[in-house]
This record gives structure tokens, sequence and C-alpha cells, in this order.
């Protein structure tokens, strides 16, 4: 027997005692879910702008690499997307577009779809996550609602810039992905 | 492994263990600050055991849906029985792309199957890229809790030892510095290696991906560089639905270092175009585990460290103290199904206390699996009774208490203890506390005096 | 309270008869200045817990079945400890041919607190005790009987030692940095993990120092006897005393 049939022979051998898969309630209150995503934003390390400080930023900030994968910025680019992953390795700023936030915790939901390559907001120095002020849900449960049925390769909840507290439990901002993240608020 | 000496030795620098525990009561600080915010947490950690526990009772079915979803998408299932096998498999895949070096993110399940060392007899360097992990690999030392690997190190170890392997400035102990020139290093490597393992915190049967939680975003790092991505899995952290995840995302991070949500919360469905994702379902005790109704329910966890946290006992004596892969709470009732004779003293490692159920957000009634575990040991290793009563006698019960006590209630349950033991010249008891004051009369001569 | 007086018989633990006749005594007469009717039935021994904590619960059949037929004839037992109350209830083995008197033992148990506090329903206690005071929950009367919420659990506040307390005139309640830390006496654990046992109990004493307890009290002696002898060890100036002793004393 393989390994795979002994494995569930194990299982199937077991006295079988049914216990019900239990539904999912609602939850999630219907506070003011912009406030209560910054927040969380705050709280995770990472900044909440509007498009009008972002462009601020972006002229008083100047950078070498940038490339933006959001149309309303595409002047910023200043490389194309190469074709090896590794080649992002030096990229000063990312800057992608989220199809959706949560606000209880600031997780925004990057799909692959719009990554080019899913390593992106993970090696660029600096992440920028734009994200429609609209496209808010309460919890993690109205974000996979949204999700259900969605089947992209890769997908990831990013809530905020890299961070380690491994060293004396002391919050280091930058660990191995992105060293900051800032949310543009779109409308 | 004896967990009281290792305790004993620990507390033998009482700054440190001070500082271990303040430390990690910091940790569970954060846990209840953010549970607190969710007026849910209850129900919450009702779902998730009540999920976890009907997967677990049709653990066959949700295997099979998930190998069938993720085949589906792509991804190469893996069937280890045990550490050998995994080991095995890892290596092989290996050798097939002639890969000698490689990334690896965290995962107990690694540790629990020594993977490194195996690999790194067969010629392949492993490089541990979370910073905590990196840290102890420098160190050749395992990981002291399951969460924050190198908690118990302090900070100008940690310069110590970067300004010899990394080269960053003697003295100086900047945790940003140094996480910084870590980052250089491991950039580095992510950017060279061929594979890169992980481990899996939730596999998914109805769709056949799985969740892969980090803060530092390294897992992602070096999968999504890397041409295999293989990741190592227990057969125990299958959930049955997507927005299950919605539950045990919630929980997670606010009970492991009381943020809302990890940093990241990657969804693996399928490679990337022209590489390889392999997944490997691991047994390794599991299916042994599943077939003891009492200690089933220490399959429902979902590694997030919470009971060390709290574990007054885990505090105080560190996560190596255990010698268990696993340590802390939830380790002493998985390490006795692994072997009970080696890690006999890890139930008694604990004064009951039940801080690390209440913590739990799977609801793992783990000090009463303690409590069950204790009984087994005592009958397993053949002990009796009556050596207990030796036991007593060193310690607690030695001069007049142990007169009074042993000689009076104890004889009861344990027949007789030879006076010899009774007045054995080591008390523990009166080691570091005064004995009470023997007063005058008992409450039953007292009672019978004034009362009947 | 109810207008009939309930029959109590008392439990006391067996190094409390020993160690502590004091507290034992304090409870006898705090029930009965309620106007219980207490019994103390004779020949009482250990309830088990030691052994059935160390991993031998099997060697306490004989232990539980004295407990049960001592007991049989009360109304309510009463006893002025949450974890030997918590042993009778949870780890008493199956005694074959005693299961339904068993069972009637096991819901009639009472730790002395929550017998005040949800059997008599006390809520007028007139009574002074002008004192600082710092209450150790140990436990299990906290987490196995539930005598307090917990810190990890997310549910209303409660506290029925505290619900006492507050009943008397002058006592100040120390709020503690870590209110439901374990103390480490854990039975045999106080002697097998003896390096650890002392360290907790040594944090717990500074804890009741440093919020400014002159008066550290609990419902469960042998966590005190514990608490206790480091203290004393240690040349510590708080005081330690049982609950049922502050009650009785305040209601003289």
């Amino acid at each position: 027997m393989n390994s795979r049939e002994s494995i569930l022979q194990a299982i199937r051998k077991l006295p079988k005692e049914e216990k019900n898969l239990p539904e999912l309630p609602e939850f999630g209150n219907n506070s003011d879910l912009l406030a209560e995503f910054c927040e969380a934003i705050t709280r995770n390390a990472g900044e909440v702008l509007l498009s009008e400080e972002f462009k601020k930023w972006m002229n008083e900030n100047p950078l070498e690499k940038v490339i933006s994968l959001v149309a309303a910025y595409s002047s910023y680019s200043t490389q194309a997307i190469p074709e090896d992953p590794h080649a992002l390795d030096s990229l000063d700023l990312a800057i992608v577009e989220a199809q959706f936030g949560v606000a209880e915790n600031g997780a925004m939901w990057l799909d692959e779809a719009s990554l080019s390559h899913r390593v992106l907001p993970f090696i660029a120095e600096h992440l920028v996550i734009v994200l429609r002020r609209t496209h808010l849900f309460p919890t993690l449960h109205q974000a996979y609602a949204q999700l259900q049925g969605t089947s992209t390769g890769f997908g990831v909840f990013v809530a905020g810039p890299s961070k380690t507290a491994d060293i004396e439990q002391s919050l280091v901002i930058g660990a191995q992905g992105a060293k900051s993240l800032r949310v543009v608020l779109v409308d | 492994m004896n967990h009281p000496q290792a305790a004993a030795a620990f507390l033998k620098d009482q700054a440190r263990a001070s500082w271990h525990d303040e430390t990690l009561w910091y940790v569970r600080d954060k846990r209840d600050v953010a549970s607190k915010r969710l007026p849910e947490w209850e129900d919450l950690r009702t779902l998730a055991s009540d999920i976890k526990e009907h997967t677990l009772s049709q653990l066959d079915y949700y295997l099979e849906k998930f190998e069938e979803k993720a085949l589906e998408n792509g991804i190469r299932v893996h069937w280890a029985k045990d550490a050998e096998e995994h080991n095995q498999i890892v290596l092989q895949i290996l050798q097939s792309k002639e890969c000698k070096a490689l990334v690896k993110s965290k995962s107990i399940l690694t540790e629990e199957c020594h993977l490194n060392p195996f690999l790194e007899k067969n010629g392949i360097a492993v490089v541990d890229s979370d910073l905590g992990e990196r840290i102890v690999q420098f160190l050749n030392q395992p990981p002291s809790h399951i969460v924050l690997p190198a908690i118990h190190l302090k900070k100008k170890e940690i310069a110590e030892l970067f300004h010899e392997k990394l080269g960053t400035e003697k003295g100086n102990e900047d945790p940003k510095y140094l996480t910084d020139a870590a980052r250089i290093h491991l950039r580095e490597k992510f950017l060279s290696a061929k594979v890169a393992i992980t481990g899996v915190n939730f596999g998914i049967a109805e769709t056949g991906e799985f969740v892969v939680c980090t803060n530092e975003g390294n897992a992602d790092m070096g999968v999504h560089l890397a041409e295999v991505h293989i990741a190592c899995m227990g057969i125990e952290k299958i959930i049955p639905r997507r927005k299950d995840l919605g539950v045990f995302l919630r929980l997670l991070a606010r009970s492991a270092t009381g943020q809302s949500i990890t940093t990241y919360s990657s969804h693996f469905r399928s490679p990337r175009k022209g590489k390889e994702i392999h997944l490997i379902l691991v047994d390794n005790g599991r299916t042994a585990q599943l077939s003891r109704s009492t200690y089933r329910s220490s399959l429902k966890c979902i590694r997030c460290g919470a009971c060390m946290n709290t574990c007054p006992i885990y505090r105080r004596s560190g996560g190596f103290s255990y010698g268990s892969t696993v340590p802390g709470p939830i380790g002493s009732i998985l390490s006795p199904g692994l072997d009970l004779k080696k890690y006999s003293t890890l139930p008694f490692a604990s004064t009951l206390c039940g801080s690390c159920t209440d913590v739990c957000p799977v609801k793992i009634n783990i000090h009463e699996q303690l409590y069950a575990w204790r009984q087994e040991i005592t009958k397993a290793q053949g002990w009796s009774g009556k050596e207990l009563s030796i036991k007593l006698a060193k310690g607690i019960f030695t001069s007049p208490l142990a007169y009074r006590v042993s000689g009076k209630i104890l004889r009861a349950a344990l027949k007789s203890l030879p006076n010899s033991l009774i007045y054995h010249p080591v008390n523990l008891w009166g080691k570091g506390r005064d004995l009470p004051q023997a007063p005058a009369s008992t409450f039953s001569e007292w009672y019978q005096k004034n009362r009947s | 309270m109810n207008a009939r007086s309930p029959h109590i018989g008392l439990f006391i633990p067996c190094y409390m008869d020993q160690f502590y006749p004091q507290v034992a005594q304090a409870s006898l007469e705090l029930l009965e200045k309620l106007g219980c009717q207490v019994s103390y039935p004779l020949g009482q021994t250990c309830c088990g817990q030691p052994l059935a904590n160390a991993g031998y619960e099997r060697d306490t059949l004989a232990l539980t079945k004295h407990f049960v037929n001592l007991f049989k004839e009360v109304e309510y037992i009463v006893a002025p400890t949450g974890s030997c109350v918590l042993h009778v209830k949870s780890h008493f083995p199956e005694v074959m041919g005693l299961e339904a008197e068993l069972e009637k033992t096991q819901a009639k148990i009472y730790e002395l607190t929550e017998f005040l506090t949800d059997v008599l329903q006390l809520t007028s206690i007139k009574g002074k005790f002008p004192h600082k005071v710092g209450f150790h929950a140990s436990c299990h009367g906290l987490r196995g009987l539930r005598l307090s919420s917990s810190s990890e659990l997310q549910e209303p506040s409660f506290h029925k030692a505290k619900l006492l307390l507050d009943q008397l005139e002058g006592l100040e309640w120390v709020p503690l940095s870590r209110p439901d830390e374990c103390c480490g006496f854990g039975g045999t654990f106080a002697v097998s993990e003896e390096a650890l046992s002392v360290c907790m109990g040594k944090d717990r004493i500074l804890d009741h120092e440093r919020n400014g307890a002159e008066i550290l009290t609990g419902v469960d002696m042998s966590c005190l006897m514990h608490l206790q002898g480091i203290g004393s060890r240690s040349g510590s100036k708080l005081r330690y005393l049982h609950l049922a002793e502050i009650l009785n004393q305040a209601l003289a």
C-alpha cells in the first residue's frame, strides 16, 4: 500500500462520529468603514493618503525605478515590466491596485492578474496600493464572500509594510518585503 | 529531556528569566487587547473549534477532495507517512532540479521532520528566511517558540552573532540596523534560490488552495522568485471551505501577536506559468493522535503560540526546557503521542491552571488533556502511587508536615510510608519556603471538643 | 437568605484540618452566623486530588467511595477550597454501583464563596474590615469553577469573592497587574518543579506588594500556604488570610 492509501485507510478505519459543519453567521457592524480602515492601516504602520497628497509625495521624493500598474499613475513608471522577476530587485516603488479592503484589519486583496509578477508587491523597496474608498468590507467574512467563486492562481491580503519583531520584540518595519506601505484612496 | 532540571537551569539567571517572562506577557497582553476589540470573539472560537472538529471527523473525505482540487489546479501532491518519507520526497524534488541551495520560510512541520540536518547531510544548503529562524539557525539552535523563534535571545547576543556572521559593526545592537543587515543578506539568498520551501497555515478542500501567513514577506520573496515551491503541510491543516478562512484568519494573528491580521496572507492555488508547486501531505503521527479520542482535539491546533505566551511555566522556563519541536502546553499534549517515554515529564510541567485552554482560539481543552496524559504516563511507566509517596516524602510532606499529613491522611490511600522516607533529608518544599507552623490541635480535634 | 436554613456538611481539606484549623473553624462559624445548620462529618480523609493530579486518579477509588458515603445525608456540601471542590466535580473516578450517589455529590458540593453568593445570595453583609486586601484567584476555582471571569475570555466581568468583600466596610480591594496568574503551587508541582514553583510564587507576592496589598487573601489555603511559605522565607511583610477568616472576623 502506498502512503496515500495507508494514511487514508488509517483514518477510514476510525469510528466515525459525524460532527456538523457550522454555517457562518453574519458578523460585522455598520460603523464608519473608512475611518476604521484608516485606523487599521495606521496601526499596521502603513499610511493612508489622498490622491493629491500622494502626488505631492511623489514630487518631493523622486525615485529612480518605479513601476505603476495603475493607469491613473502610469506617468510615474520609469521602466517597463521585465520578463524575469529577479530583475525587479532594485525596484524602488511599485504602484498596484487592490480589488478591495477590509476595515477591521486594513487588509487589501491583491490578485495576481493585477500584479504582472507575483513577487512585485514584496520585492519593491516601497509599495503603494491604490484603493477605491467605496470598496471596503467590514470584516474578512464579507471579503471572502466577495471572493467566493473567483479562481485566481495567487492572491494575497496585504495589510501593511513588511515587519518583524524577532529581535527582543522591538518592532522593525521593513524585514524581507516592502519597507513602506502607502494606501492611496481614490473615488 | 527532563523538564524540571532544564527549568531550574533556565531560572539560574533570574534577571533573564524575568525578562523572558515579561516579554512574553507583553505579547499575551497585546493578544488580550486585540481579542477584546471583537465582540464576537467567543463566537469565533466556537466556530473555529466546530469547523475543525467537523473536518477531523471527515478527514479522509476532505483530504481526498483537497487533493483532487489541488491536482486540477496543477499542484503536484505527495503523501508522506512519516518524517523520513517527507524528507526523502523533498530531497528527490531537489535532486531532480539539481538544486544545491534553497530558502525556507517558517514551517514547524519541517522542524518536526528535522529536514534541515537531513538536507545538509545530503549536501544541500538550507537558509531559513524568517529573521528569527535565521538567527537561531546561525546558532545551530532550534526555534524556542513556534511564532517567535528567537524570543530567548537578547539583542546583545544577536548583535555579536551578526557581527561574526554578517560583518555588522561590533557593538551595534540597534534592532533596525540588525534587521537591515539580515535583509541584505537574505535578499541575495532569495535571488539565487531555485527552490523555496514553505509551511502551510491552511489548506482549503473546496478549492485545493493553501494559505501561508507571514509578517516579513519572506515566504513570498522565496517562492515567487524560485522555480519550484515545495509546501509542507500536516494533514490536520485542512479546512473545508474558503469562507472558513474568515474565521481562522481573524483568530490567528490576534491570538499570536495581537495584530488584527498578519501583514501577508498569501493564497496559492496554482503555480506560475512554467513553474511548479509541490505539496507534501504529512502524517507523522497525526493519524495515531486522531485515533486517540481523548487527545484527538489537539489536532485542531492552528499553531498561534498563544498557549505558550500565556503559560506561566513556559514564560519562566523557556522553549528549550521542553525538548520537543512544539514547546509549551500544546507541545506537552502533542509530544507524548509521538514518544511517551521521551516526553514523560512534559504533561507534569504544568500546574493545570487552565489559562492555555481559555486562551486557545480553537478551544482545545489543553489542561484537561495534560491531566489525562498524566494518568496514562504513570500507568505506562509502571509508576505506582507508592512511588508518588516516595516523591511526596522527599518534598512537600517532609518533616512535621509529612509526619502529620502522610501519617494521618495519605496513609488511607497509600497504605503506610516507611519512616526513613518521611524523614528524608532532601526537603524540596523547604528549600525556598517555610513550612506552616503546626497548630496545637487539628480542626477535627477542636470540633469534637467544641461542637459534638 | 432562604427562609429555611439549609443543612450543610462541611468538607475540610486534609492539609487544612492539620495545619489551618483556624480557617476551618472560621468557615464553620461564618456559615453558622449566616443561619446555616452545619455539621462536620467525622472521619474525613483527603479527597484524592494530589494523587489524581499526579497521575494516579485510579488510586483514588477508595477515597471517592468514602467521600460519597460520608456526605450522603446532607443537602449541601460546602468546602473552603476551590481545588478540592473541582476535583470532586471533575475528577472523581467512576465507582461501580455508586453512580447515582456520586452524581448527587457532584451536584451538591459548593466552594464556600460560590455557596455564599449563589445559594445564600448574600447581598448585604454587615461587617467591617478596614484593610488593603489583594485577592489571589486560585486557578482551579477561577477557571475550573468559574468563580470569577478569566482575563483570557471575552465575557462580562464578574467576581464572586469580590462581590462579598466589597460589602465590607473599609475594605480596600487592591487591583493587581496580573489578576489571574497562577501562583505555582500546583500540588506535587510544588516539589517536582520546585524552582519554577518558587519563582512563580515570588512573582505573585511581588505583584501584591507593589500594588500596596497589606493582606493577601484567597479561597484556597494550599496556594496561600505556598505563598506564605515563600513570603515568610524572604521576610515579606504581607499577611495571609483565607477569605473565610476575613468574613468571619468582619461579621463578629
